[in-house]
C-alpha cells in the first residue's frame, strides 16, 4: 500500500508519522535522537512502520473476542522480542571488544562474567515487559543500561573483576547497538515470534491461533511503500532525500495542528531549541511566525536545565510543580540567570514546588510574548510540542490566555509531539 | 571559495580604489579632516573647504567585514560601554583604544571638527559626546528636526538653512580657513544631481523580471559612493555611469542577480528588506538568499543615507543650502512610521515583491523601534507575508546562522505554501 511519510528531527527526540492514502494516521515513532540524525531517523521511521502493522492488524481483528488483550499481549511481547534480540546483539558486541589488546590477559574472566550479567538480564527480561510493569523508558538504551549497570556491579564484585572494566565494554557497545536499525526481515520475525509468546499465555481471547497468525503474516506481508517522504526540524539537511522533501517545522507545525483540529487559528510549539508562535488560516496555511529571538530563553531545554539544577528528572517538574500552594515571582527567562534565582529561592527556604510553579509561569510569560508579537492569540489555540505534556506549563499558559485573550478553545492533543511529523507527513501525502 | 574568488565587477573594484584614496587622503596628514555621519551628511559643504570626510560608521563596516569588529567591540565593554549600546559605536571606541588605525594601516589623523549632522539616530549625540571628549576638538551640530508629520515643512527647511548659515558654514570657515562660495557649492550640488539620476535609474532596474541587481547585499556597493565621501566629485559621475552600463549589459543579456559566487540562478522570490545588513556575516547571510534564489528588489537600507526615488529628490544647486536642508530631514531614519510604511508598501506594489522581510538590529533602536507594527501595516496594505530575522550590525556574537537560516527558509516555504494555495481554499480531508 502506499503510506506517506513525515519525519521530525528534533535537537532531543525524532518523530516519525506514517499516514495510507487516505490521510489516516496508521503508525508513530519516536527515539532520541542521540548524536547521530541519519540513524536516529531510520529507527523512528522503521517504528512508526511497526505501529502501522500493529494498526493494520487491529483492524483486521476487529473488536471484540478478546481482540483488545490479544493486541496489547502481541505489543508487549514484541517489545519483549525486540529488547531480546538487542540485548543478543549488545552481547555479541561486547564479545567482540575482547579481542581487544588491553584486554588479553583477562579475555575468559571478562567473558565470564559477561555471560553471567547477560544471563540475568535476559533472565529478569519477561518481567520488565510483564503486564503492569512501570518502564521508566521505552528506551532501549535506557533499560538496558540500567540493568546493565546493577548487576555488572554485582557481579565484578564477586568475581574480582573491575567494574570499570566492563562499563567501559557496555559503554563502547552500547553505541553500536544503537545505531543498527533492524531490517523489516527481522522486525517481521519479532512479530510473529511476539504474536506466539502472547497466544501461549493468553486467555479468553476467541480468536484461534492459526487465524490470528494467517491476519499477522498477511498484514507483515503488506508491503508499507514509501510513497514521499518528508522531512523537518533542526535535523532535515540530514536526511537522505532532495531539498523539495524538506519543510520548516514552522510549517509542519502549523499543518499538523490544522490536521489535529481543523479549528486552529493560532499555534504555540515549544520545543527543544526555540519557541514558535504560529498563525494559520483555515486551511492550515501559516500566514505568520515570530520565533524566540538571540536566546533559548523559554524553550524545552530551559526545562531540562531547571531538572538537572534540581537533580531531578524532566518529567517530574511538572507533577512537582502542580503541588505548589503558591506561585513564586522568577523574573528571570535567561536560562543562567533563573537558575541563579532558583538557588537564591532556595536559600530562602521557599518551598521548591512553589518555585517550579514560578518557573512554568516564567516560560508561559515568555511564549505569550512571542504569541504576541506573532499577531495574538485568536481562536481555536492550539499548543503543540514536547512541553504540551507538562501539566504545570499548560495550567500556566491556560491562565496567560484567559487573562490576555479571555475565553478561547484551547487544544493539546495526547500526540502532541508528533505535530511536526504529522504536517511533515501532511505534507507529504499533497506532494504527490 | 576564499576571500580571493570573490566575483567582482569593474565598478566594485572602482569603488575599492576610491575608497583607498579616500583613507590615504585623510591618513595623508596634508588636509582637514571631519569626522560626520552618512545619513543626510553634507558631503558637498565640506568639499567647499577642502576638508576631507572620515565616517565612523563605515569604519565600522570596514572592520566588521574585515572580522576585526568584534575585538574592538570587546575593547569598548572593557572599557565600560554595555553590551546594549549601538556596535557601530563600540567598535568606533574600540578601534581608537586599539590606535585607531585606518584600514590602510596607516593611524588616523585627530579630526579638526566634528560635524554632526543628526538624522533620526540618538545615538549620534551620544556617539559625538564620546568624540569630543576623546579629540577636544571643535564641534557643530547640525539640528535636524524629526519628520514626525511625514513630510519636511518650511519652518523645517528655514530653521536648518538658519543655522547652515549661522553655525555651520562660520565653523567651517574658521577651521579651514577658507571663505565659503557659494557657486563652488552649486557646483558640487550639480554634480551630485547627475549621478543621483544615475543611482535612481539603477535603483528601479530591479523592477524588472528577473531583476539584474540585488537591492540590498547588492545595494551596498551601489550605494558607497553617493553616501558616503564622493557625492558631488566627478569620481562619483564616472561610477555611476559605469554601475549604470554594467546593468544595462545585464538586462540585454537578460541575466540575474550576480553574487559573490557568480550568477544566481534562477529568481524564485522577490523581496522586500526592511533594515540594515549584518556585516560581520555578510557574505554567509547573502548566501542564505541567493542559495535560495530569493532577490531583494528593493531595501530601506539604501535609503538610510538619503531618499531619492520616494519623493524624486535631487541637490538642487539653484537653491543649494534649501536643498541640503531637504536632503538631511528626507533620510530614512528622520521619516515618521507611517511615512516608512507607506515608501515599503508602495515597494512591495510596484516592484512586484513577494512580501517584506524585516532584519531587526539588536543594538539599533533607529531602525528597530516600531518594526513590528510597521510588518504588520505593510501586510494589511499589500496582502503580502511579512517575517522578521534578527541579527546585528558589526557584533558578531549576534548573528546565529542556524536560526537565521530556519526563519529564511520557513519564510520562503511560506511564500511557496501561499503561491500554491493561490488564496483558494485547499482544504485538507
Amino acid at each position: 500500500m502506499r503510506t506517506f511519510i513525515g519525519i521530525d528531527l528534533g535537537s532531543t527526540t525524532t518523530k516519525a508519522v506514517l499516514m495510507d492514502e487516505n490521510q489516516a494516521v496508521l503508525g508513530r515513532g519516536i527515539t532520541n535522537s542521540r548524536s547521530n540524525y541519519d540513524v536516529a531517523a531510520a529507527v523512528c521511521k522503521q517504528e512508526a512502520k511497526i505501529g502501522a502493522r500493529f494498526t493494520l492488524f487491529k483492524n483486521a481483528l476487529g473488536s471484540g473476542g478478546g481482540a483488545e488483550i490479544l493486541l496489547e499481549d502481541l505489543e508487549r511481547n514484541f517489545r519483549l522480542e525486540q529488547f531480546l534480540s538487542e540485548l543478543n546483539q549488545l552481547e555479541q558486541t561486547c564479545e567482540n571488544y575482547l579481542d581487544h589488546p588491553r584486554f588479553k590477559d583477562m579475555k575468559s574472566a571478562l567473558r565470564e562474567a559477561l555471560g553471567a550479567v547477560f544471563r540475568q538480564i535476559e533472565t529478569e527480561a519477561p518481567a520488565i515487559y510483564a503486564p503492569e510493569a512501570d518502564r521508566k523508558s521505552d528506551f532501549f538504551r535506557d533499560i538496558a543500561g540500567s540493568r546493565f549497570m546493577d548487576i555488572a556491579e554485582r557481579i565484578g564484585r564477586e568475581s574480582g573483576i573491575s567494574f570499570e572494566s566492563l562499563l567501559n565494554i557496555y559503554d563502547k557497545s552500547i553505541i553500536d547497538v544503537e545505531s543498527l536499525v533492524h531490517s523489516d526481515e527481522v522486525v517481521s520475525r519479532q512479530l510473529m515470534n511476539g504474536l506466539s509468546r502472547a497466544l501461549k499465555e493468553l486467555e479468553g481471547v476467541e480468536v484461534s491461533e492459526a487465524d490470528a497468525q494467517a491476519a499477522l503474516k498477511k498484514v507483515i506481508d503488506l508491503e508499507l511503500e514509501e510513497t514521499y517522504v518528508v522531512g523537518t526540524g533542526y535535523g532535515r539537511v540530514r536526511l537522505p532525500f532532495p531539498k523539495e522533501h524538506i519543510r520548516s517545522e514552522i510549517l509542519c507545525h502549523g499543518l499538523g495542528a490544522h490536521m489535529m483540529f481543523p479549528g486552529t487559528r493560532t499555534v504555540l510549539d515549544i520545543g527543544g531549541q526555540d519557541t514558535k508562535g504560529i498563525q494559520v488560516d483555515e486551511n492550515g496555511i501559516v500566514v505568520n511566525f515570530q520565533m524566540n529571538d538571540r536566546c533559548a530563553a523559554g524553550c524545552g531545554r530551559y526545562l531540562g536545565y531547571i531538572a538537572d539544577e534540581m537533580k531531578i528528572g524532566l518529567h517530574e517538574l511538572g507533577p512537582i510543580a502542580m503541588k505548589a500552594t503558591k506561585t513564586t515571582r522568577i523574573n528571570s527567562t535567561c536560562t543562567v540567570f533563573a537558575g541563579a534565582e532558583l538557588r537564591d529561592r532556595l536559600a530562602l527556604g521557599e518551598n521548591r514546588a512553589d518555585i517550579l510553579a514560578g518557573l512554568h509561569r516564567a516560560i508561559m510569560l515568555r511564549a505569550m510574548s512571542i504569541l504576541s508579537r506573532s499577531g495574538g492569540v485568536t481562536d481555536q489555540f492550539t499548543f503543540t510540542g514536547g512541553v504540551a505534556k507538562n501539566e504545570s506549563a499548560v495550567n500556566e499558559l491556560r491562565k496567560l490566555i484567559r487573562e490576555n485573550y479571555g475565553e478561547l478553545t484551547i487544544n493539546i492533543s495526547d500526540e502532541s509531539i508528533y505535530t511536526g511529523a504529522l504536517g511533515g507527513a501532511a505534507f507529504a501525502y499533497r506532494a504527490v | 571559495m576564499s576571500q580571493q574568488d570573490v566575483i567582482k565587477s569593474r565598478s566594485m573594484l572602482l569603488q575599492k580604489e576610491m575608497i583607498a584614496r579616500n583613507y590615504d587622503k585623510i591618513t595623508s596628514g596634508e588636509v582637514k579632516v571631519s569626522s560626520t555621519f552618512v545619513p543626510g551628511n553634507l558631503n558637498e559643504l565640506l568639499m567647499c573647504f577642502d576638508i576631507a570626510n572620515n565616517l565612523p560608521e563605515i569604519n565600522a563596516i570596514q572592520n566588521a567585514m574585515r572580522k576585526k569588529s568584534g575585538e574592538m567591540i570587546m575593547e569598548a565593554e572593557r572599557s565600560g560601554h554595555s553590551e546594549d549600546v549601538c556596535t557601530y559605536v563600540k567598535a568606533d571606541i574600540g578601534m581608537m583604544a586599539k590606535g585607531n588605525i585606518a584600514p590602510n594601516g596607516k593611524p588616523f589623523p585627530d579630526p579638526d571638527v566634528l560635524l554632526l549632522s543628526y538624522t533620526g539616530c540618538f545615538t549620534f549625540l551620544k556617539w559625538f559626546e564620546l568624540l569630543r571628549e576623546q579629540y577636544k576638538c571643535p564641534t557643530v551640530m547640525l539640528q535636524v528636526p524629526y519628520s514626525a508629520d511625514g513630510q519636511p515643512t518650511k519652518n523645517h527647511r528655514d530653521y536648518i538653512v538658519k543655522q547652515l548659515k549661522e553655525e555651520v558654514i562660520p565653523t567651517l570657515e574658521k577651521i579651514s580657513g577658507i571663505k565659503f562660495d557659494i557657486d563652488r557649492l552649486r557646483e558640487y550640488l550639480r554634480k551630485s544631481a547627475k549621478a543621483e539620476d544615475d543611482l535612481v535609474w539603477m535603483l528601479e532596474q530591479s523592477k524588472r523580471k528577473p531583476s539584474p541587481i540585488d537591492c540590498y547585499f547588492g545595494g551596498v556597493y551601489y550605494m558607497g559612493p553617493i553616501f558616503t565621501a564622493f557625492r558631488g566629485t566627478d569620481e562619483a559621475i564616472t561610477y555611476y555611469q559605469m554601475l549604470r552600463e554594467e546593468i544595462q549589459e545585464r538586462i540585454d543579456k537578460g541575466l540575474g542577480v550576480q553574487t559573490p559566487e557568480g550568477e544566481m540562478g534562477e529568481e524564485k522570490y522577490r523581496l522586500v528588506v526592511e533594515g540594515p545588513p549584518n556585516w560581520t556575516s555578510f557574505r554567509e547571510f547573502w548566501k542564505m538568499f541567493h542559495e535560495a534564489g530569493a532577490v531583494v528588489v528593493a531595501s530601506s537600507y539604501t535609503k538610510v543615507g538619503g531618499v531619492y526615488d520616494y519623493d524624486n529628490f535631487r541637490h538642487d544647486p539653484d537653491h543649494p543650502l534649501e536643498s541640503l536642508a531637504d536632503y538631511c530631514l528626507g533620510v530614512y531614519t528622520n521619516r515618521n512610521l507611517p511615512t516608512r510604511v507607506d515608501m515599503l508598501a508602495r515597494n512591495i506594489k510596484e516592484y512586484e515583491a513577494d512580501g517584506l522581510l524585516i532584519n531587526s538590529i539588536k543594538s539599533c533602536n533607529s531602525f528597530s523601534a516600531g518594526q513590528l507594527v510597521l510588518m504588520r501595516e505593510v501586510e494589511k496594505l499589500t496582502g503580502k507575508p511579512g517575517a522578521f530575522v534578527e541579527t546585528d550590525l558589526v557584533d558578531p556574537r549576534y548573528f546565529s546562522a542556524a536560526n537565521v537560516k530556519n526563519r529564511l527558509e520557513s519564510y520562503f516555504q511560506m511564500i511557496d505554501q501561499k503561491r500554491r494555495a493561490g488564496g483558494s481554499a485547499t482544504t485538507l480531508a
